[in-house]
């Protein structure tokens, strides 16, 4: 992939992750599942799927857009 | 609250003081006599450190009381919000405000946001104009913080030691403890106490569920007391609202001066990845327990007393008091670790950005590290002395202090990433977004007149189709800085070059 379609990608994914942090499509759901409502659940998943997707980020494409070479200035270590 | 615990209570509350004051002591021997070491720990904070006194900072009270109080009265889908505001937003906002400034502070040495502003866009007055706003909602937000820790004091024991002997030991403490051990002390106990905070919420929630018989239990007891708890929204949860409150926060706490300080003082790269996938991980793990505390009180029938909160109640239902007593006293360090934070970043916006640009330029280091911990005692006290007389205004100014910050938010990203941003475009949006947020906020509600002084003041409509003015409030901001900076040229000292990050250098 170019680093142009990365970007785009990754814009994408943010915009996913913001999105659905609140599960709209269980609006007014009142389902329990283990004694805790379903979109509860969905929280807890999606924080660790947030996680994920972070850390893969922090590790490929960190330094897009901030006109940087961190090995150039030497500050990654 | 009955008397035998009181010795437990007060035992708690001192060991705390003592452990925090040998951390203080032993960052003070570490502490060298500059700014930057000062306030900054010498740009040499790491990841767990970073982590849990960003943390502490910004939410420990309200983890143990406001919060589970709302989830009490209102349900718990306040923690969809923190997940949407904390895991999420401000972990992205991290990455965008929080690496870039750091970048940019690391190779300019910057210690302040107004600095920073003020260097690259060549404006004296535009530094002491982010330094002033940020005082502004920061005062009264540090004196919400002392009341809480005075009034839970007065609550801990019962009425023995009054407020105001409460609340000047607690401020006398920081300002001791803040003096002396500048950001690496504060960071230190910020992190023993954010580790405390997470063992004890969940060894709360393992224990409230073994008492009340069960998960199973607890939860169909929600479900018959308050099945409107399990349904997402409703109530007080509108989607605009929800959003509105997490986008206001979210940008908020970026400017909170405390919180935005910390994105200078990382030790290197690998802190702030770390820290930025962490993010939403410690979101769940603090907030999920603490949130299903206080709806699971509301199930279980508690009845918290007016002007009490739920956690104590339930606490002391359903664990011995000693425990109970443990939580309430930790809750109150986490007060005052919050306005320790504040009053050493409060203290650095005073020094470095009206005290040296505008009363004494040449101030030496020496005199700078001193004037810095003069401050951090004026600020202190100060909110002290306010706090006695408790002026509903200041109430008000410290209660919608997140919209007040949140306003800084769009134009400082901004600048942050587009070289056409000008001086006159940060002017007119810092100004023109905290006049349209202070005007809808303060004044009262449309239709409703308030007098002032004897002169009437018309109300001026505070949300708009559901939205809060805060996020109005932003838009307007956005609008100013991209609007006036494309219509204006920049002035002669401008430097666009010093937020290009270090590749250009």
């Amino acid at each position: 992939m170019t680093r142009k379609k990365t970007d785009y990608l990754w814009i994408g994914v943010f915009a996913v992750l913001v999105t659905f942090a609140v599960p709209w499509f269980l609006w007014r759901d009142a389902t329990t599942w283990q004694g805790l409502p379903v979109w509860l659940w969905w929280h807890i998943g999606w924080m660790g799927l947030a996680s994920v997707a972070f850390a893969l980020f922090a590790r490929g494409v960190w330094d897009r857009g901030m006109n940087v070479d961190p090995e150039e200035v030497g500050f990654d270590g | 609250m009955a008397s035998p615990q009181l010795p437990v209570q007060l035992g708690i509350v001192g060991g705390y003081l003592v452990v925090a004051l040998a951390v203080g002591l032993l960052a003070y021997r570490l502490t060298g006599r500059d700014a930057e070491d000062y306030y900054l720990a010498s740009r040499s904070i790491g990841t767990v450190v970073l982590l849990f006194t960003t943390f502490a900072t910004l939410l420990s009270a309200f983890t143990f009381f406001g919060g589970p109080n709302l989830a009490y009265g209102a349900g718990p889908e306040w923690i969809l919000v923190m997940g949407l505001m904390d895991g999420i937003l401000f972990a992205i906002l991290w990455y965008l405000i929080g690496y870039r400034q750091w970048l940019i502070g690391k190779v300019q040495g910057y210690v302040t946001l107004g600095e920073m502003l003020g260097d690259r866009f060549g404006s004296r007055r535009l530094r002491a104009l982010v330094a002033g706003v940020s005082l502004f909602w920061l005062f009264p937000y540090v004196m919400l913080q002392q009341m809480g820790a005075g009034e839970a004091i007065v609550g801990l024991t019962n009425g023995a030691i009054p407020y105001w002997v409460g609340a000047a030991g607690i401020t006398l403490f920081i300002i001791v403890y803040v003096v002396a051990a500048g950001l690496r002390g504060v960071a230190w106990t910020d992190t023993i106490q954010g580790l405390f905070m997470l063992g004890i919420v969940w060894i709360a929630v393992g224990w409230v569920l073994s008492s009340a018989g069960g998960l199973d239990v607890v939860s169909s007891s929600v479900a018959e007391t308050t099945p409107e708890f399990l349904a997402l929204g409703g109530g007080l949860y509108s989607p605009q609202w929800m959003i509105a409150q997490a986008v206001t926060i979210a940008f908020g706490v970026t400017m909170f001066p405390q919180i935005n300080q910390r994105f200078f003082v990382a030790k290197d790269v690998r802190v702030l990845k770390r820290s930025f996938a962490l993010w939403p991980v410690l979101v769940v793990l603090l907030f999920v327990p603490a949130f299903l505390l206080g709806t699971w009180a509301a199930g279980l029938g508690i009845a918290v007393p007016e002007g009490s909160n739920v956690i104590p109640v339930l606490l002391n239902e359903y664990t011995p008091a000693w425990f109970a007593a443990l939580v309430v006293a930790g809750a109150m360090a986490a007060m005052m670790s919050s306005s320790d934070s504040m009053l050493l970043s409060g203290s650095s916006y005073f020094t470095r950005d009206l005290y040296r640009p505008f009363v004494n330029a040449d101030a030496s280091e020496r005199r700078e590290d001193l004037i810095a911990r003069v401050g951090v005692a004026v600020f202190a006290t100060l909110a002290f002395l306010a706090s006695l007389f408790n002026p509903p205004s200041l109430f008000v100014i410290g209660d919608t202090a997140f919209g007040g910050f949140a306003q800084l938010a769009p134009p400082v990203i901004v600048a942050l990433y587009w070289p056409g941003t000008t001086r006159s475009g940060m002017l007119a949006a810092i100004i023109g977004s905290q006049l349209f947020y202070m005007v809808t906020t303060f004044t009262p509600a449309a239709g409703d007149t308030a007098t002032v002084w004897g002169v009437v003041v018309p109300g001026v409509m505070e949300s708009f189709a559901g939205w809060s003015s805060s996020v109005v409030g932003m838009l307007v901001g956005l609008t100013l800085v991209v609007g006036v900076s494309v219509l204006t040229d920049a002035a002669v000292a401008e430097q666009p070059s010093v937020m290009q990050g270090p590749a250009d250098d």
